[in-house]
């Protein structure tokens, strides 16, 4: 992509003719598109019936808007020229990978002190917890799926389930189990279940890959797929266990045992720390910090494995399976401490999830959830952390944006709700994505060793994994 | 005659069979050790299911293949190991004895250390070309990483084992003079370069048997010089045994000890270079012969 301009060839412009002509055929297309879906409008009228309602002046305004954006483009354009716009052709890799990670980590370690100077005690819980919280989350369980996806090259729908694994650990030892048995350690619950859930996740991922590994491609994803919908379904019909659509409400976080409450007489993290504020605040910033934390081990692991012979395996099986048999590299079990690794983070992702929002359900673990955690793997780069972690800033930060946008009722009339757009913008952006960056924001790899220097792979010749 | 004396590899009956398809069909020989012995035959004889066959990318329909890295193939052991359960012996590293056939493609190339290229490159086209040697170098550093438990850590005992892999890799770059490329990837190396990097990837493994396929295919003149020059190499240098597939004659005749000939998966002939080019049943199976001595070809190979 955008290579061509460097030929040498000198750039040709398009004849106004050619330019015309096309944007004629968009608007014809725009034109055509617009008569089912746009042109008439059913409105109820005051007597409860159903009348049409003509838009003749939007279709309009939609065919000249295409008519005149296809008209500019055409004549910005050079034959063999990706885009005429440059910042679609911006590569982090070549002009930022150093500072970008470094700088992207003091942001992230600053963010709740900026956002508690900037937006106050009670503004900052939303960036905190809604923003802040709810991108790391995403971007943990992308990272973790990047060990799977990105790395191995088995392409696994059905991440979620590990996550829901994670989250219903936690929610049935936290809530059931430890109170009924051991209730002194209820303050700690969390801390408690977090390693049990990671551990359970990736047993499930075992238990998942032992069959399921020998398939490949197409076949690995759709038992992947499946085995996330099952899970969904346990947890849904067993309602002895899981309590069913009902839902378990989760004991809240605790600080090492000091819970963050105003009221009851335990001792709690204002009474100890004397800090100001609400307890809800410092909540959302312990949550922050801890989601961050459990993060930055997925990316610590991820960067530590890559340069030792299990992650190097993992890479060489996404590249040729049949080599790496060649080579006596048990392909079997390097399959599966992928799986596994992946199934770990995302139970730890879950148990983390179950403690924050106090409340969980089968509805959170749908296979929407798999496939928005895939979109920020794919979209990000297959295999790098940086870009998942943009991306997921990208997708989770650009769903919980379109929320602000109510000033936009003002505009559009008061039954305007911008959230609903939010697939639409989403779809938009993949597909977008598709045609400038097929590989991802972030594709060339980087090696795992160097002998002299270190210069990054171009994505022409690392290869997506078929398994 | 090292094939007979000090045999390192021996194949008895062995029949591959796909469905109808017999590509193999009862096919013996062995190939002794310190040699290199070429496996020859025209298109669709049968050589590559053969080293399919001994590296455990296929499991034969019956027959035997008996590696011995530590001494000759002792016929009674392999009876008393055939006899068992048991997929290979290992002992003191001198009577060790490997079943291939019964070992999948992993374990040969792990514990009966038998390693191979192919007859299509399988290089990691991503990956630079250190990190394919240091991926073929897999289980001695999984094993120093503690099965990534200390790798994890940071231990030092890793750090050194990576260093040693570093060097060894650095050995053989300079053998085939592809320091200098060694941070590239190895999908961006040329033809010729690819192939000898596929060679001494699977030189990393530390064979005692390296199968090569077809390995001069493609290759100009002068790289199939260098070829020849980096098999002889090997084989003088190093306690590694070769096994190759070739249909270059010159590369054949030059390089190698033993030459056993394959048609329609049967073996026509077994000996020498020398023998084997004057073999009327090999020079009937490339060239054909005239019409006249069709029936006295036939009577010689026995149809």
């Amino acid at each position: 992509m955008g290579a061509g301009s460097k030929g040498a060839l000198p750039p040709q412009a398009v004849s106004m003719r050619e330019a015309m002509k096309s944007a004629a055929a968009w608007a014809l297309v725009v034109l055509g598109l617009s008569f089912p879906i746009i042109a008439l409008r059913t409105v109820q009228d005051f007597s409860n019936r159903i009348v049409l309602e003509p838009r003749p002046w939007l279709v309009a305004g939609l065919v000249l808007a295409t008519f005149v954006g296809r008209l500019l483009w055409g004549l910005g354009k050079y034959p063999g020229q990706a885009s005429a716009l440059p910042f679609l052709r911006f590569d982090f890799s070549v002009t930022g990978g150093s500072w970008l990670p470094k700088a992207g980590l003091a942001a992230l370690i600053f963010f709740p002190i900026v956002a508690l100077a900037l937006a106050g005690q009670s503004g900052a819980i939303k960036w905190i917890d809604n923003f802040g919280v709810q991108i790391l989350i995403y971007v943990m369980l992308a990272w973790g799926l990047n060990i799977v996806v990105g790395l191995a090259g088995l392409l696994d729908l059905g991440y979620v389930a590990f996550y829901a694994v994670g989250a219903y650990t936690y929610a049935i030892l936290a809530t059931y189990v430890i109170p009924a048995t051991v209730p002194v350690l209820g303050p700690w619950a969390f801390w408690i279940c977090l390693p049990i859930a990671g551990m359970l996740a990736a047993l499930w991922g075992i238990i998942l890959g032992f069959p399921v590994l020998r398939l490949r491609g197409d076949y690995l994803a759709i038992v992947t797929l499946a085995f996330g919908e099952i899970i969904r379904l346990v947890l849904i019909n067993w309602v002895a266990l899981t309590n069913g659509n009902a839902g378990i409400q989760t004991p809240r976080i605790t600080f090492f045992g000091l819970p963050f409450t105003t009221r009851g007489t335990e001792t709690t993290f204002t009474d100890v720390f004397g800090l100001p504020g609400s307890p809800t605040v410092h909540r959302s910033i312990f949550l922050y910090y801890v989601i961050l934390g459990l993060a930055l081990l997925v990316a610590f692991v991820t960067l530590r494995m890559r340069r030792l012979p299990v992650g190097r395996a993992w890479e060489a099986l996404r590249e040729d399976e049949i080599a790496c048999r060649s080579l006596g590299v048990n392909t079997v079990n390097t399959k599966l401490t992928a799986f596994a690794m992946g199934a770990l983070f995302g139970g730890l992702a879950g148990a983390f999830f179950s403690a924050r929002q106090g409340f969980i359900n089968p509805r959170s673990f749908e296979f929407l959830e798999s496939a928005t955690i895939l979109a920020i793997v794919v979209l990000g780069g297959m295999g790098s952390l940086v870009g998942v972690a943009i991306a997921a800033i990208a997708i989770i930060g650009g769903i919980e944006l379109l929320r602000e946008l109510d000033w936009l009722k003002s505009i559009f009339g008061s039954d305007f709700d911008p959230g609903q757009y939010r697939m639409l913008i989403f779809g938009l952006a993949m597909v977008l994505m598709m045609v400038w960056r097929p590989r991802g924001l972030i594709a060339a790899r980087h090696p795992s060793i160097v002998l002299n220097e270190a210069p990054a792979i171009s994505d022409d010749h690392v290869r997506e994994g078929r398994g | 005659m090292r094939w007979l004396s000090d045999p390192l590899l021996v194949v008895e009956g062995l029949t591959m069979r796909f469905g109808g398809l017999v590509a193999v069909r009862d096919l013996s020989f062995s190939a002794g050790r310190g040699d290199i012995t070429a496996l020859i035959g025209p298109n669709g004889a049968g050589k590559t299911t053969v080293f399919n066959c001994i590296t455990g990318f296929y499991r034969p329909t019956s027959g035997l293949i008996a590696l011995a890295p530590g001494a000759p193939v002792d016929p009674e052991a392999v009876a008393t190991l055939t006899a068992s359960v048991r997929r290979y012996r290992r002992g003191d590293g001198r009577d060790d004895l490997f079943l291939l056939e019964r070992m999948p493609d992993f374990e040969i190339a792990r514990k009966a250390k038998v390693a191979r290229t192919f007859q299509n490159i399988r290089l990691f086209p991503g990956m630079t070309v250190l990190e394919n040697l240091i991926v073929a170098q897999h289980n001695r550093l999984m094993h120093a990483s503690g099965w990534s438990l200390l790798g994890l850590v940071g231990a030092a005992s890793y750090a050194q084992a990576e260093r040693a892999a570093v060097e060894r890799a650095k050995y053989w770059l300079d053998r085939i003079e592809l320091t200098q490329r060694a941070d590239d990837a190895a999908g961006s190396l040329p033809y010729g370069d690819q192939r000898r990097l596929e060679i001494v990837r699977a030189m990393c493994t530390e064979p005692v048997l390296l199968c090569l396929d077809e390995p001069a295919a493609g290759l100009n003149p002068k790289e199939s010089t260098a070829l020849n020059a980096l098999l002889r190499a090997i084989r003088n240098d190093h306690a590694t045994s070769i096994l190759l597939i070739e249909h270059d004659m010159t590369v054949v005749m030059e390089i190698s000890d033993h030459v056993i000939v394959l048609e329609y998966g049967l073996g026509i002939a077994d000996g020498t270079p020398d023998s084997v080019k004057n073999d009327p049943k090999v020079i009937a199976a490339y060239l054909g012969v005239e019409d006249d001595e069709v029936a006295q070809a036939e009577a010689e190979a026995g149809v």
